[in-house]
């Protein structure tokens, strides 16, 4: 236990009020869009996953390893495909706004 | 600049982005600008990690990393890409079971590595955490999956002594976690993954469908706080940082979606043991009189209405009758008559899902009116037409304090002068509770798929 599990721990406190901090004032039009790019962002999964298979020693470590990068890999990229459709949804509405506002 | 000051560099910058993600995906003109970024900033941080020397080595098995996500990208893009509107909810609790998944599977991975040199207890206790955590959101996620899908009955699945059942796997998870504190053992690692995988299948199983969305954004929660432990055991500030975001920032939007339903989280969590089950039975048995029409018939009603309110569900959108409704809708306006759209806020199966249904549909966006506001428009409307919509509009929930939709915020159809009620059967919604709406007077029920009545009324309201 030492300074660098101290300086980890700040990371954390800090990034928790951060994180609260940042959804407080969300449209609840937005919680899933929110939601599903949230999910995107964890999948930074994939980055501790590339480096356990690539520090795999033993077989087991290896076929473990391998699953996580492809599972990490799904969550990266379905995350942000799907929350980019969800949001490719808000765009033509304003643009018939805009068209409603010219016409009048 | 070393190597490793240069790749943590860029991890900072990914960090960063990911930030600004979040703070953009909570204002409309922002969110998708947002996407892009955090898009950016994985992609240059995964890139850089190709990089990293770890251990004091290069990367090995680089062509194994390659292939995994390879074969990652080629599932994951069409799925996400070709997917309906409609089965949205089900994939975001997939690819967020899947992340918690990787983040056991990294946890245990690294602490089979470095088992063999006693690790600190600490460390073990973030493995432990991570593990447990990241298997309860793996599992949880599937079954959320199947309950959306229908693959599995939507209804809460209870049983006797399902909560002391649920409370012993809790215990004995946290067991297995202060045991292997003391001990080390590598056993008892995998009769923890094993407990976290039943614990998460049995948390699960007791919440109704119409929940299902909250429970989602808590699990997806969970999945960031297992990333962060991952993050913790590696010492990797990136994933402390990303995970944590979305841990913090996922259980406060899980209140948040819980409170638009007018109910805590623990209600949610928790409320399916005993009461559904007796008052979902009560009225269901016995056969009530109710009125019903022909779509012609409640033309004749619409073409003398001067305002009409919309009240969409998700079954309009799974009978994909979205853009028949906006006609209607368009008929009804070239006739004169004002139109609106009342959204309830978890209309659809997640909060906004409606909004974004009927966005994709190009109704315009001015016509959709929040819950409160819809039930002032439909103190003055003549007409309330509900489609594919159920739970939402049940008066029990402010009736019935026996009824498990109890003190959900409703939009208040009945306060228009008649409600059209199109419906495919006389089935209850989601929830599996009876309407007692049904019944009313001021309501006609217009049985048929919501496409097929939707498109004769609009012939009909033409005619007129």
């Amino acid at each position: 236990m030492g300074n660098v599990l101290l300086q980890y721990a700040t990371v954390l406190m800090l990034s928790i009020f951060i994180g609260i901090e940042i959804v407080a004032k969300v449209p609840s039009i937005l919680h899933t869009p929110l939601m599903s790019g949230s999910n995107a962002i964890h999948g930074v999964i994939l980055v501790g996953s590339m480096i356990v298979l690539g520090n795999a020693n033993t077989n087991l470590e290896e076929v473990l390893g391998f699953l996580a990068v492809l599972l990490a890999t799904l969550n990266v990229v379905g995350g942000f495909v799907v929350t980019d459709r969800m949001l490719e949804m808000f765009k033509p509405k304003k643009k018939v706004e805009k068209k409603e506002e010219a016409a009048q | 600049m070393s190597r490793d000051t240069l790749i943590n560099l860029i991890y900072l910058f990914s960090a960063t982005t990911f930030l600004l993600a979040l703070k953009g995906l909570g204002s409309p003109k922002r969110a998708r600008r947002g996407n892009v970024i955090a898009a950016i900033g994985m992609t240059v941080a995964i890139g850089a990690t190709f990089f990293k020397y770890v251990d004091g080595h290069p990367l090995r098995h680089v062509g194994l990393i390659v292939l995994a996500m390879v074969i990652g990208v080629i599932v994951a893009v069409p799925t996400a890409r070709l997917v309906q509107m409609t089965a949205m909810p089900q994939l975001v609790a997939i690819f967020n079971g899947v992340g918690g998944g990787a983040a056991a599977l990294v946890s245990i991975t690294e602490f089979m590595h470095i088992h063999s040199s006693n690790p600190a207890t600490y460390i073990t206790l973030e493995v432990l955490l991570g593990v447990l955590i990241g298997t309860v959101s793996f599992s949880g996620s599937a079954i959320a999956y199947a309950k959306l899908q229908e693959l599995m009955t939507g209804r809460p699945v209870t049983y006797p002594g399902q909560q002391i059942f649920n409370g012993l796997m809790g215990i004995a998870a946290l067991g297995f976690i202060v045991t292997m504190l003391v001990t080390g053992s590598m056993v008892l690692l995998w009769a923890l993954l094993a407990v976290s995988f039943v614990l998460g299948i049995a948390f699960v199983l007791p919440i109704g469908g119409a929940d299902v969305p909250v429970l989602i954004s808590l699990l997806n929660s969970f999945t960031g706080l297992a990333v962060a432990a991952s993050g913790f055991t590696l010492g990797s500030n990136l994933l402390i940082v990303a995970g944590t975001l979305v841990g913090a920032s996922g259980i406060l939007l899980t209140r948040l979606m819980s409170k638009a339903m007018g109910r805590s989280l623990a209600n949610v969590l928790f409320s399916a043991f005993g009461s559904a089950t007796t008052a979902g039975g009560a009225a269901a048995g016995e056969e009530r009189p109710v009125r019903s029409a022909s779509p012609e018939d409640v033309a004749v009603l619409l073409g003398l209405a001067t305002k009409v309110v919309i009240i969409p569900g998700y079954g309009l959108a799974v009978a994909q009758a979205q853009h028949i409704l906006r006609e209607l809708a368009e008929v009804l306006e070239s006739k004169g008559i004002e139109v609106d759209y009342a959204i309830h806020p978890v209309a659809g199966r997640m909060p906004g899902h409606m909004n974004v249904l009927l966005a994709e549909a190009n109704v315009p966006y001015e016509q959709l009116k929040e819950m409160d506001e819809a039930n002032i428009e439909l103190q003055t409307a003549d007409v309330a037409i509900v489609v594919g919509a159920n739970d939402t509009v049940n008066p029990a929930a402010k009736d019935d304090p026996g009824s498990p939709i109890y003190g959900m915020p409703i939009i208040n159809a009945d306060l228009a002068e008649n409600v059209l009620f199109l419906k495919r059967s006389m089935r209850p919604g989601f929830a599996g509770i009876e309407n007692e709406l049904l019944y009313n007077p001021k309501t006609t029920l217009v049985f048929g798929d919501a496409k097929d009545t939707l498109t004769k009324m609009v012939a009909a309201v033409k005619q007129n």
